[in-house]
């Protein structure tokens, strides 16, 4: 399997352009590809500037939220004279993301660019890149990327021979995916365990060591600098109006080329699918998909023709997420997929909450239950009670993360769940 | 050439080994670890932020972190013992049990499930004569299932110390095996298939 892929579809390979070329990674290659000129170009503008052309540009933050990058940049309080921090959330976690250790592997300059943009934008004096620990390869790429920025006067002090200074440091997780969560990311990053906070403070208050702190996704931070470059309209030519500029699709499941791609937003998900990602290996028809990583609402078969955009997927009753779809052809056992999906979120709770640790166990138990033969009508019943119980009472929202796709798999495919009923049980009602 | 390490980069040393030297005694007593622990304090504003960086150096070095060691980290950073060994059972990748040469460990989770990880699975532990999380008798392999890997797009994807291996299907496990049985200090069989890694 070679990257990127050809596909059939059209491509607009603005951020990805240059994953699988080798030399990108040093700083000559990067050089070379025009790198690192958005930078200097932030040097002759100020913070206010920066942040005016990202929130014009509408980019909004790849990490699953979707939230407005220029807006959550604006947040950071000005002239207040505390050390400011950018993490930037390479944890990527989320099952069937991708997207950012291409980012990583591929173009670190590119990141690094982008972490350094944004600093300058928020006032930050230090960015911190986490990425999960078992990125080790990434890591390393990512490492010499880094010794080169600062040898080459790119990260440290005075930058660029300007009088501003950032450092740039890569901090490796251990293995936790509540880590991605951005206050359980900046907890890990002081040395405590990656538990989530309930905010207030939000981030921009009092966030890593206390002090105003922006998180963003690694492919949010990799876009600025195309932003910073071209301008905001130059952006916006793709997308919709609340849905601008391209985005990194990781494919993933039953798929005949399955793999990342760059679209312009707003493409039909069954482009994707069928047209990018060939369809099923078998040729089978497809079951059930679930387009924005684990933690969205499935969609069914007949469900792929919307447009690939925040609303749109919205609309069809899921999430964009972290465009992330994962595919299921005809012979896929849901109730097995789905048993999967939540050992995972049982297996990563912190704790912290109970509606969270108790249900996420006892999802996992039921849907133990039912696949094993053991299941009573009941248990259907039980399951939709608890969903209720997870949703929105949790510090973060790992809860509802399991909600989503258990929900939506019990209302569109509850035919799965009762034919594994005990007979017995459902004549006895 | 001597060895040089950038301050810049030394928090985020990959930690999980292919090489293993036994190591005695204090290891924030040894050149390395002295030079380890400044670095990583010179990047933090606060001496716990170096905890996971100090963590992740232990265990590259020794393969594992056991109560000694934890007891040692915390000296280091002023921190309770208690508190070391909180977060080095809060993160799975810290080996709290010495680990075999050969570290397997296998993504069964959605996508990887899809694409039949759980019969991969079952083949790394029959070809090794494992059962999961055991050190196999010879020293040579521990087998675990892991979560999502970050790959899933090369499904079934397995982590062998600190490589992936793509796209690994049940038939190609029992070479994947022979191979790594035959490869010396804890190599791997070879870095992401993808056309990428480092
Ligand atoms: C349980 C959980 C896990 C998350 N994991 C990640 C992750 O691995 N990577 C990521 O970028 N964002 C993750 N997020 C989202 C972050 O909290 C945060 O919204 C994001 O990093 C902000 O960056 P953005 O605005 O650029 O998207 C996660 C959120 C939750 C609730
Ligand atoms: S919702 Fe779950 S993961 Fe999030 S803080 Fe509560 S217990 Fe932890
Ligand atoms: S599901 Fe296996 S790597 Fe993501």
């Amino acid at each position: 399997m070679s990257f990127p892929h050809g596909s059939d579809l059209e491509t607009t390979t603005r951020l990805s352009r240059h994953q699988g070329e080798a030399d990108a990674r040093t700083l000559d290659g990067w050089r070379a590809r025009g790198g690192y000129e958005a930078l200097r170009r932030s040097l002759d503008m100020s913070p206010a500037e920066i942040t005016d052309v990202v929130k014009d540009s509408g980019l909004r933050g790849r990490g699953g939220a979707g939230f407005p990058t220029g807006l959550k940049w604006s947040f950071m309080p000005k002239d207040d004279g505390k050390p400011h921090y950018l993490c930037c959330n390479a944890d990527e976690s989320e099952p069937g993301a991708f997207k950012d250790r291409e980012v990583i592997r591929w173009t670190p300059h590119l990141l690094i660019e982008g972490c350094l943009i944004a600093s300058r934008a928020i006032g930050a004096e230090h960015a911190y890149i986490y990425v999960r620990g078992e990125f080790f390869e990434e890591t390393q790429v990512l490492n010499a990327a880094v010794v080169e920025a600062y040898d080459n006067g790119l990260a440290g002090d005075g930058i660029l021979g300007s009088s501003w200074s950032c450092d740039v440091t890569i901090h490796a997780g251990a293995g936790a995916y509540i880590a991605g969560e951005e206050t359980g990311l900046m907890n890990s990053l002081m040395g405590n365990r990656a538990e989530p906070w309930a905010k207030p403070p939000f981030p921009a208050q009092a966030g890593a060591f206390g002090m105003p702190t922006t998180v963003n996704n690694v492919e949010t931070l990799a876009a600025v600098p195309m932003i910073l470059e071209n301008g905001a309209d130059w952006y916006r030519q793709w997308g919709s109006e609340q849905s601008p500029g391209t985005k990194l699709w990781s494919c993933s499941g039953h798929l005949a080329r399955p793999g990342n791609y760059e679209f312009a937003l707003g493409l039909p998900l069954s482009d994707i699918i069928f047209e990018a990602c060939g369809g099923t290996p078998s040729g089978k028809p497809v079951k059930a998909v679930i387009p924005g990583g684990s933690s969205t609402a499935f969609l069914n078969g007949d469900e792929l023709d919307c447009a690939t955009t925040y609303e749109g997927l919205a609309e069809a009753g899921s999430a964009l997420g972290t465009a992330s779809p994962i595919v299921m052809d005809e012979d896929t056992d849901i109730v097995a997929a789905m048993r999967r999906i939540a050992q995972f979120y049982a297996h990563e709770s912190c704790g912290q909450c109970v509606q969270c640790r108790e249900g996420t166990s006892w999802v996992v138990r039921i849907l133990q239950r039912i696949e094993a033969g053991e299941g009573r009508p009941s248990d259907i019943d039980t399951l939709y009670e608890l969903c209720e119980q997870m949703t929105g009472r949790t510090i973060c929202v790992l809860a509802d993360s399991v909600v989503f796709p258990l929900q939506s798999s019990l209302d569109k495919f509850r035919a799965d769940y009762e034919a594994l009923m005990k007979p017995s049980l459902v004549a006895a009602g | 050439m001597s060895r040089r390490i950038h301050p810049a980069v030394v928090p985020a040393q990959p930690f999980q080994l292919t090489a293993r030297e036994t190591f005695d005694g204090p290891i924030f007593e040894t050149e390395e670890g002295r030079h380890r622990l400044k670095a990583a304090l010179s990047r933090y504003p606060t001496k716990q932020a170096a905890l996971l960086p100090m963590l992740g150096f232990v265990q590259s070095v020794k393969g594992w972190i056991e109560p000694a060691d934890m007891v040692e980290v915390a000296e280091a950073l002023d921190l309770t013992p208690a508190y070391v060994h909180s977060i080095a059972t809060f993160y799975t990748m810290y080996n709290k049990h010495p680990v075999g040469r050969h570290f397997v460990q296998v993504c069964t989770n959605i996508s990887c499930h899809l694409n039949r990880a759980e019969e991969v699975l079952h083949r790394f532990l029959a070809e090794t004569g494992t059962r999961e999380g055991e050190v196999s008798e010879d020293g040579e392999f521990t087998v675990i299932e892991a979560e999502c890997l970050g790959a899933c797009g090369f499904a079934t994807v397995v982590q062998v110390n600190d490589r992936y291996l793509e796209d690994v299907t049940p038939e190609r496990v029992p070479e994947i095996v022979a191979k790594l049985r035959g490869a010396r200090d804890g190599a791997t069989a070879g870095g992401p298939e993808a056309g990428g890694g480092a």
